[in-house]
């Protein structure tokens, strides 16, 4: 990290992919190899549209791949709309990367639930990633996704490819459109098709807070100790190192202390309103 | 309602260990005091002008005793003091002399550790890249005259938050290192004032250079003791004389009075959980029926420290800067994700600064971040006084 504050660090993009109407997943190089650097799956970088802005987005790619960095951007406003717009030899700044990890490594030996609500599967695609490589290491996997239509879906090639590696994949949408022939309805409908048994389970979970805090709620009512279920939270952040304050939920800053916290940190302050 | 995320931190006092409070140790031996006229503090400003620092100290500007570059006493607002009360400031001629005779004003030192905006940097276009231009600023050297208690503990505060945490603003950690503080403790308190039951002051118990007791009686003189090394050596280069038993006991009756005078408190005495308990009552809707959301609590507070950036690039599209500007949690789009504001209300805005000041700042800073200055009664236009809503909330956690 640059000893300037909030200095971003010049990256070349290296491939776009478009995952939907509204989402873009970046490849990015460090121009300058001493600017390259590691990650834990769940963190986050602030990536910098030149003279836009800049945006705290999730890592979605492998953290075991050096030298390059992948994260998946909804357009949703100015900043992520010119890094969305970001062409192949195109420059973004990048600093981080920040945050908590999802403790995958050290849940080991269980099974394993991975829960996702739209852009929130982002974040856990480096979670899948390093089950598949160490697949031997965990018992059953499954993937729940669901969104709101089939063509907001993404990775949608990629879903079905991680069931060569045992791992079951569920995906739901909340209004079908024709041609789906899967499940309809929230995710939380999914939990009780996945072959694992909440009871010893870990589970990672990232979407809407309402999303997450229902299959929280569903995890644990079956059984799922509530210190093995792990969430990641968002909120407005500009600095992403604890100073600018903005983040606060309650007594936990979300760049440094999260974003990815144990449920019960999580859920006696996500059930009071405009906190 | 936090209670079980809570990861209790080691409570770390803000203050400095190097000092006592008081004209005696603890095992009673004296402190070094040592006495100057007013003559005496013009020769101090110059001394501090001639070591290189900036000094600043309390000027008249605006109608209000603000903080700005002073070269000699000319420059204070001696004859000066200031009358608050909820909502209410006004400035009014003493009957004597005193340079300090007055409380705190609208700003805080964090104005000058913690400027209201600074370029973090700028970025030059260069082919598809861009890179870094401009020299970084150097900080400048400070020497702050007529840093009272509530002000010091609020600088030690703020040093938790931007100096001692894990990723440290260098900005203000150079400007903080490089600052020389000379503290005046109070001898009069205004009717906002809250300090000695939020354990702050009337005394500045250390994290000072030099500390300065402005006493009238039985002449208009300073009563002086060193907290540093540098202070020591900055006492060392002006003429004083041994402080006599009736000065010290002057500035000791004037400390005291000041405690004495301060009508408003604080029942700090489970304050953090209180407040925290009352994360859902009905009393933050009642307060926003008054609270204009206008921010004005937040950055008169010495110890508010949240900010926005802004990213902006020239004409041409080619330059590129970051401009960092104090911000509030009572500002519109301060907690903004993409699926809108989570704090729409005021009183949501409300409790989240109140809260955040009394409570979960225990969580994060492992202390309180209110010292009782009274800036948010004084400064707040409809006279909202965090005191009384303290006390409301008391009262309705006893129903």
């Amino acid at each position: 990290m640059s000893t300037e504050l909030l200095m971003p660090q010049p990256w070349v993009v290296q491939k776009t992919e478009r995952e939907n109407e509204d989402v873009v997943t970046l490849t990015l190089a460090p121009e300058s190899s001493d600017h390259g650097f590691s990650f834990l799956p769940g963190q986050f970088n602030m990536l910098y549209a030149f003279g836009v802005g800049e945006s705290a987005i999730s890592i979605s790619g492998d953290a075991t791949t050096n030298g390059s960095m992948v994260h998946t951007i909804r357009d949703v406003g100015a900043v992520t709309h010119a890094l969305s717009a970001a062409h192949v030899g195109d420059v973004i700044g990048i600093r981080g990367p920040y945050g908590s990890e999802w403790p995958i490594a050290s849940h080991t030996g269980r099974d394993i639930l991975v829960v996702a609500g739209g852009i929130g599967l982002a974040p856990l695609r480096p979670v899948v990633y390093h089950i598949i490589e160490n697949r031997h290491k965990y018992k059953d996997v499954a993937v729940l996704y669901g969104s709101r239509e089939p063509k907001d879906l993404l990775f949608r090639a990629e879903l079905e490819s991680w069931k060569d590696h045992n791992i079951q994949v569920e995906a739901t949408v909340d209004n079908a459109t024709p041609g789906w022939t899967r499940h309809i309805g929230v995710v939380t409908t999914l939990i009780r098709r996945a072959k694992v048994e909440p009871r010893g389970a870990a589970a990672f979970v990232c979407g809407p807070e309402i999303m997450m805090r229902f299959t929280a709620s569903e995890l644990t009512g079956r059984g799922m100790n509530p210190d093995d279920v792990f969430i990641s939270m968002e909120r407005n952040m500009k600095c992403a190192v604890g100073l600018c304050g903005r983040c606060q939920l309650g007594p936990e800053f979300i760049c440094k202390d999260g974003p990815v916290f144990p449920w019960p940190r999580m859920s006696p302050v996500m059930t009071i309103r405009e906190l | 309602m936090f209670s079980m995320g809570r990861r209790d931190k080691a409570v770390t006092s803000h203050k400095f260990k190097d000092r006592i409070p008081g004209f005696v140790t603890e095992e009673g031996t004296k402190i070094d005091t040592r006495t100057f006229s007013l003559r005496g503090l013009d020769q101090l400003i110059q001394t501090l002008l001639d070591h290189g620092y900036q000094c600043i100290g309390p000027v008249v500007r605006d109608g209000v005793i603000a903080y700005d570059k002073v070269s000699s006493t000319a420059d204070l607002p001696q004859g000066w003091t200031d009358e608050q009360s909820p909502g209410h400031y006004r400035l009014r001629k003493r009957e004597d002399d005193a340079c300090f005779g007055f409380v705190v004003g609208p700003h805080s030192w964090k104005r000058f550790l913690y400027p209201p905006e600074r370029r973090l940097w700028q970025l030059q276009k260069q082919g598809q890249s861009f890179v870094r231009v401009g020299e970084p600023e150097v900080a400048p050297r400070y020497a702050f005259l007529g840093v009272k208690a509530c002000e010091l503990a609020a600088i030690g505060i703020q040093d938790q938050v931007l100096k001692d945490g894990p990723v440290p603003d260098p900005d203000y950690t150079q400007r903080r290192d490089n600052a020389l503080i000379i503290a005046v403790n109070c001898t009069e308190s205004a009717e906002t004032c809250f300090c000695a039951s939020m354990k702050t002051g009337p005394e500045a118990a250390g994290g000072f250079d030099l500390v300065l007791t402005e006493i009238l009686e039985p002449k208009h003189a300073f009563v002086a003791q060193a907290g540093s090394e540098r202070g020591r050596e900055i006492l060392d280069a002006l003429q004083t004389a041994e402080a006599s038993e009736s000065q010290i006991e002057s500035a000791r009756a004037g400390i005291a009075s000041a405690a004495d005078g301060q009508t408003r408190t604080v029942d700090t005495d489970g304050l953090r959980e209180l407040i925290e308990r009352a994360s859902e009552s009905i009393h933050w809707g009642e307060i926003e029926e008054r609270c204009l959301s206008c921010a004005n609590c937040t950055l008169s507070c010495p110890t508010c420290f949240c900010s926005d950036v802004e990213d902006s690039t020239d004409l041409t599209g080619e330059h590129a800067e970051r401009w960092r500007r104090w911000d509030s949690c009572f500002n519109r789009g301060f907690s903004f994700v993409a699926g809108g504001e989570i704090r729409h209300s005021t009183a949501s805005r409300y409790r989240q600064w109140m809260t955040h000041k009394l409570s979960t700042w225990h969580d994060q800073f492992g202390s309180s971040g209110c010292v009782g200055c009274g800036r948010c009664i004084t400064w707040c236009p409809v006279g909202i006084d965090i005191t009384e809503e303290i006390q409301q909330f008391r009262l309705r956690d006893q129903l």
